[in-house]
């Protein structure tokens, strides 16, 4: 009788353990799948907003060299050594990019290349220079996506239900994520931080980016997108304090094939962080307007 | 206590409860009608809460309304109007802000090219409780009387170079674009004319969007693409060296009232000639306490108390309704696309060399009328 009795029991420890693996398993088995970069992040289980999505709020910042050049680079002296020194000087980096190398078709390497050269004589707009020459950064311009999220400046996510803020603290870039929004850009026009698109695919945010302008460039060394680009962005929480972040671009009017970049966004810990304001149009109107002032003021 | 009273007590607190129940539920509303005077209707509706508990402000809004920001002399002392008073004045405003009508001459002509295709709709229509004013204090609904003092040497000099930028700028001659104003720098919006605190009806893009996360309210405006991140999670402010062109704001909750406070301005010396607060104000003594309220499922009240006491004699406040749209926010481009800024100083260089040259008091090259929102 005892025996038998201990034998239930034991047998009941297993079945429940059993089931308690397989259920952890299953648990266990997608997070896993979702994290960007296999073998970065250990699999983990997010915490959750109000309505069971995986917390994104916070501020948010990529640590890579990617707005210098999304590609691997030794560093440089930048545009005016002679008159910035060291502050001027550009960090070396690798690349972000799967791969290492962005496919460009051949015309749109001869633009990259042609962007490159330009990327610290800007145009104005009256000039009718088309496509503008200058960085847009250097110009305080939107910078557009997925630039925004890899360049050296804070960004901050506000996450709700039907819409999803990202600001990002230079020059005050935002993008209105629409939530299981169905229609393409309503108007005949293109946005500098394109129309965007959200929908949760298991526990990634996945951003559909499409009516970007042809004017973004991706980095200061003149890699650009254009009209006809799509960008599909991935956020997928991988830890309290890191989110992998993976953008598959795709446009065949620049690219011969899409391709992807990948790199984690930290979380801002500093007691009471916040994005500080940083309008930067001040800082550019003796750079690109100052040919036309009759004495330059400062 | 007998036993009847504790009876005759528990009686009445059943029915007490009762009707506190009913009464929220909105089903005895004759009952709160006597009481408050206000229609049952808007008491049976309750200010909604996030999920994690503060009041829920979230949505998208247009604030744009032809309530003029003072009284018009018109209508003398009224605060509200009357059906009829209100159909006239808004006739009369309709017409004074329509920019299709040809009847001010070339120079008015031009000043209106941002034409009706541009108006809010929103802009031609008073706010629903027909006031006279946007201003519900002081009692006159009119912007108080500015301190008169004397300018000190350096003031004068700074006023002498301000009028003579103005007057580059409205006569076609801009040295530089630090003639331009903010809003032509697309630096922000100019303070008087929405796009930002204090929220005011302005011609176009009269649109907010507000997000709250635990910690955060944030206010979208379209205009120059600015997200106001507001933490509600009492954090101190930032240091006073620190300075912004739109302020750093703090927000606190005052039972269902979002209460934002704004510092942390740039000094003027830094901005040019138009000022980085409303009304030119000095940025240093500017108070500005903006509250938003919930008052029904379609409209926050937005009330923002004004204060300097070396500008105005008095604070003032300004409520403008925010009604629910269900328009969407669209990208506002300027910098990115600032014609503007090259073809006035290509234009004045132009004139110069042919041998014109800026005269103080030559007249206004832009139309007069019209060109404010």
């Amino acid at each position: 009788m005892r025996n038998r009795s201990n034998a239930v029991i034991v047998a009941t420890v297993v079945a429940v353990a059993i089931v308690g693996i397989w259920l952890a398993m299953r648990l266990q088995a997608p997070a896993a799948a979702q994290v960007a970069a296999p073998g970065q992040f250990a699999s983990y289980t997010p915490s959750r907003t109000a309505d069971g999505k995986p917390d994104l709020n916070g501020i948010w910042q990529s640590l890579t060299t990617a707005n210098w050049d999304l590609e691997a680079h030794g560093a440089g002296a930048g545009a005016y050594p002679h008159l910035l020194g060291a502050w001027g000087a550009e960090p070396g980096g690798q690349s972000i990019v799967e791969g290492g190398v962005i496919p460009y078709r051949p015309e749109a390497l001869a633009r990259k290349k042609a962007n490159f050269a330009s990327r610290a004589t800007p145009s104005v707009p009256g000039d009718g220079v088309e496509p503008p020459l200058g960085d847009p950064e250097m110009k305080c311009w939107m910078t557009g996506v997925p630039r925004m999220m890899y360049m050296p400046y804070p960004l901050q996510i506000v996450q709700t239900p039907t819409a999803v803020l990202i600001t990002q603290e230079f020059n005050g870039n935002t993008r209105i994520v629409r939530m299981d929004w169905q229609e393409e850009t309503p108007v005949d026009n293109t946005f500098f931080m394109g129309w965007n698109r959200g929908r949760w695919e298991g526990d990634s945010l996945v951003i559909d980016v499409t009516g970007l302008s042809d004017k973004n460039w991706l980095d200061r060394v003149g890699n650009f997108l254009s009209d006809t680009a799509h960008v599909v962005e991935r956020l997928t929480a991988a830890s309290p304090y890191h989110i992998a972040y993976e953008a598959t671009i795709e446009d065949s009017k620049v690219f011969s094939r899409p391709w992807k970049i990948s790199f984690p966004l930290y979380r801002r810990m500093e007691r009471d962080v916040q994005l500080m304001e940083f309008k930067c149009q001040p800082f550019v109107e003796e750079l690109v307007y100052g040919r036309f002032t009759k004495k330059p003021t400062t | 206590m007998s036993g009847r009273l504790r009876i005759s007590l528990g009686v009445l607190a059943i029915v007490l409860v009762g009707a506190s129940i009913l009464a929220a539920r909105g089903q005895l509303g004759w009952l709160t009608t006597a009481f408050t005077g206000s229609p049952a209707g808007a008491e049976a509706w309750t200010a909604p809460k996030t999920p994690w508990g503060d009041p829920d402000l979230q949505g998208i809004y247009n604030y744009g309304t032809s309530t003029p920001l003072q009284r018009p002399r018109q209508v003398s002392d009224k605060q509200v109007m009357s059906d009829d008073e209100a159909k006239q004045l808004q006739s009369d405003l309709a017409y004074r802000l329509d920019r299709d009508r040809r009847d001010g001459g070339a120079q008015a002509d031009v000043s209106r090219s941002y034409n009706d295709a541009w108006m809010d709709p929103n802009r031609m229509r008073l706010t629903a409780d027909k006031r006279t004013s946007l201003i519900v204090d002081p009692a006159d609904g009119r912007i108080p009387a500015r301190v008169e003092r004397k300018l000190t040497p350096q003031e004068e000099k700074e006023r002498i170079a301000a009028d003579l930028s103005t007057r580059r700028f409205n006569t076609g001659f801009q040295e530089s674009y630090r003639d331009m104003d903010v809003g032509n720098r697309c630096i922000i919006r100019r303070r008087n004319e929405g796009g930002g605190h204090p929220y005011l009806p302005a011609i176009y893009n009269n649109m907010a969007q507000i997000f709250q996360a635990p910690g955060y309210v944030v206010i979208y405006s379209e205009m120059i693409h600015f997200a106001r991140v507001i933490p509600v999670d009492g954090r101190p402010a930032l240091p006073d060296n620190v300075g912004t062109w739109l302020g750093d704001p703090r927000g606190r909750w005052e039972g269902n009232t979002l209460v934002v406070e704004t510092k942390n301005f740039i000094s003027r010396g830094d901005v040019g000639r138009t000022g980085v607060v409303y009304g030119n104000a000095n940025p240093e003594t500017f108070r500005i306490v903006e509250r938003f309220t919930r008052v029904g499922p379609e409209t926050i009240n937005y009330e923002v108390t004004l204060s300097d006491p070396e500008t105005w004699t008095r604070p003032f406040t300004i409520m403008v309704p925010w009604n629910k749209t269900n328009e969407q926010i669209y990208e506002y481009q300027c910098q990115e696309l600032n014609y503007d800024m090259y073809h006035w100083l290509h234009g004045a260089r132009e004139r110069e060399k042919r041998g014109e040259k800026f005269d103080p008091n030559a007249p206004d090259a832009r139309g007069g009328d019209g060109a404010e929102g």
